[in-house]
């Protein structure tokens, strides 16, 4: 299904665009409250309307794509980074006591239900950006740890592997020369899934106040805002809305697309 | 058998033990003396020292820890800062909201995803899959605190069919209850279901291309009953993993669909808290659905290798 990757990687390339604009440049200022100027319809100054504090909703939503994205991106980073070395250690020295200990330990923060220990993270550190990355990016190592582990032991038996070992090459070496490269796809979709399951956990965060604090703009945020006036201006609840499902939606498209695309045996589950 | 029924429970009890001292040791270093929070600025050090050692607050981290832990398994979960009553009362107020919630979600979730996933698996390819998968994969990417916002929109705010929050308690009858629970069952359920009826959808294909299958079809056995009989009893293995992976999801939906509907539930209790600073509260109930949840993941665990002899020597 090359249509999934098409639209999926449409999708986000949109979000992500505006991300990046967002860095450089806003239409408005989200910083400056302008009571007077509250919760306007959409005209041809402001988009899609202004909020309960007079900002520009498109200015908002835009900071609050790069508000998750830059969350969801670190997590998935600290994954990666601390995950990937423990997988393929664990692969390159499997059946030792090293293998068990990073793969029981792998099971242990399995067992947690992660949203409610990011809760208390929070919790307890304090609401912010950075503890929420911290919260969803621990929860990601244990996956990428899995998944590399899973994706270098068959390569361990193969020949190319075993030249490589008696022309002397150390088992580290051989990781990062051999296995890794043929290892990169299965992290490239699961970076895709991590980084969508990210955005919907920064959101969750922020909604409950737990995430990016004001005046730092974050999709979840504009909900919670958004929540006590659902009765007579919807659309503030509506479009951050929108804008997580379509983000989401963008990028679970993108992973099925890629996986189907990187591994044609998968073709036929289409899961 | 005997063998790995006793290494899958004694990872259970690490696992158990480990989150125990990760809450713990977590909730040690929140900043502020929930003492002196409780008195006032005004409080004299002396009434803050009495307060501290009444809360339990003094001694050495392992001591407290022992203590927090034998009180746990003998149904003490401490005593509430702000609310002055054991924590286990305020559980057993809360857990008859967020229990039947949770239970509701799950055999909504099963009910809708298994006639959807069986459909989507039966018309492979066709229109009715095409939907069926475009469908879910938007299940999959609404968030559901936000979902649930919208079904208050739509049925409490326009058509006024129930009530946009707030719980009656179940003293006003089995149905006013349920009704409550309703919106938010449903908001918990939707993103469920979607995933559920994908990995029965697969599961389903991936039996159907079995031997078995073939042989049940020459037999002279209707395409219905092959699939019912045959393909769905050997798919519900991997929908069964992932309905108990789903469990802590589920949970920590809950928590957050409650804060939605204003539902007085477990998950209010750990917000209440933890704006409180009534730590033993946040870290009693926390303890309490990990727990479920290791359980939980254990059961269905044993539960498969139960079912499929081929999983028990691993």
């Amino acid at each position: 299904m090359r249509v999934s990757l098409v639209i999926g990687a449409m999708l986000s390339a949109v979000f992500v665009s505006l991300a990046a604009v967002s860095l450089l440049w806003l239409p408005y200022d989200i910083t400056v409250l302008d009571i007077a100027g509250r919760l306007h319809p959409p005209s041809a100054s402001h988009w899609l309307g202004t909020d309960h504090f007079g900002r520009d909703m498109v200015a908002m939503l835009m900071a609050g794509a790069r508000t998750s994205i830059a969350v969801a991106l670190v997590a998935v980073g600290i994954g990666i980074v601390f995950g990937v070395p423990l997988g393929l250690v664990a692969a390159a020295y499997r059946g030792t006591w090293l293998d068990e200990a990073i793969m029981r330990g792998n099971d242990l923060v399995f067992a947690f239900p992660s949203l409610v220990i990011a809760i208390l993270i929070t919790a307890v550190f304090g609401a912010s950006a950075v503890n929420a990355i911290l919260a969803i990016g621990i929860f990601n190592i244990p996956v990428f740890a899995r998944v590399a582990r899973g994706g270098a032991l068959p390569l361990w038996t193969l020949d190319y592997i075993l030249a490589a070992r008696v022309a002397g090459k150390g088992r580290a070496r051989i990781s990062a020369e051999h296995i890794l490269p043929n290892i990169a796809n299965l992290l490239i979709v699961q970076g895709t899934i991590q980084f969508s399951l990210g955005i919907l956990a920064e959101a969750a965060l922020s909604y409950v106040g737990l995430g990016a604090q004001p005046p730092m703009a974050s999709w979840g945020r504009m909900l919670a805002d958004a929540q006590t006036m659902i009765y007579t201006e919807p659309q503030l609840a509506i479009l951050p809305g929108m804008a997580i499902v379509l983000m989401v939606l963008g990028l679970n498209l993108m992973g099925d697309g890629l996986r189907d695309a990187l591994d044609p045996r998968l073709r036929k589950a289409g899961m | 058998m005997i063998r790995a029924l006793g290494r899958r429970a004694l990872s259970l009890l690490l696992a158990l033990i480990a989150a125990s001292v990760v809450i713990f040791v977590m909730l040690q270093a929140v900043p502020g003396d929930p003492a002196a929070f409780m008195l006032g600025m005004n409080a004299s050090e002396d009434a803050v020292a009495a307060l501290r050692a009444e809360l339990g607050l003094e001694g050495p981290l392992v001591v407290r820890y022992l203590a927090w832990i034998s009180g746990m398994l003998g149904g003490d979960f401490g005593t509430s800062y702000t609310y002055r009553v054991p924590v286990a009362e305020l559980v057993s107020e809360r857990i008859v909201v967020s229990a039947p919630l949770a239970v509701m979600a799950l055999v909504l979730s099963t009910v809708i995803a298994i006639p959807v996933g069986l459909i989507a698996a039966a018309r492979r390819g066709g229109v009715a899959d095409w939907g069926i998968m475009g469908g879910t994969q938007l299940g999959i990417a609404v968030p559901n605190f936000w979902f649930a916002m919208i079904l208050v929109l739509v049925f409490a705010v326009k058509l006024r069919w129930v009530s946009a929050g707030g719980f009656p308690g179940w003293d006003a009858g089995l149905w006013p209850g349920v009704r409550a629970l309703l919106l938010p069952a449903i908001a918990l359920a939707l993103p469920q279901a979607s995933i559920l009826a994908r990995v029965l959808r697969s599961a389903l294909l991936d039996t159907l291309d079995q031997d078995y299958i073939r042989t049940a079809r020459a037999k002279g056995l209707s395409r219905r009953a092959t699939v019912v009989r045959h393909a769905l009893r050997n798919a519900m293995i991997p929908v069964l993993t992932i309905l108990g992976l789903q469990f802590s999801f589920l949970l920590a939906g809950a928590i957050i669909i409650e804060n939605v509907f204003f539902l007085p539930g477990l998950g209010r209790l750990i917000f209440q808290g933890i704006t409180q600073r009534d730590l033993i509260v946040v870290q009693s109930v926390t303890m309490l659905l990990v727990f479920a949840v290791i359980l939980v993941t254990f059961l269905v665990d044993l539960a498969y290798t139960f079912a499929d002899p081929r999983l028990r020597r691993r």
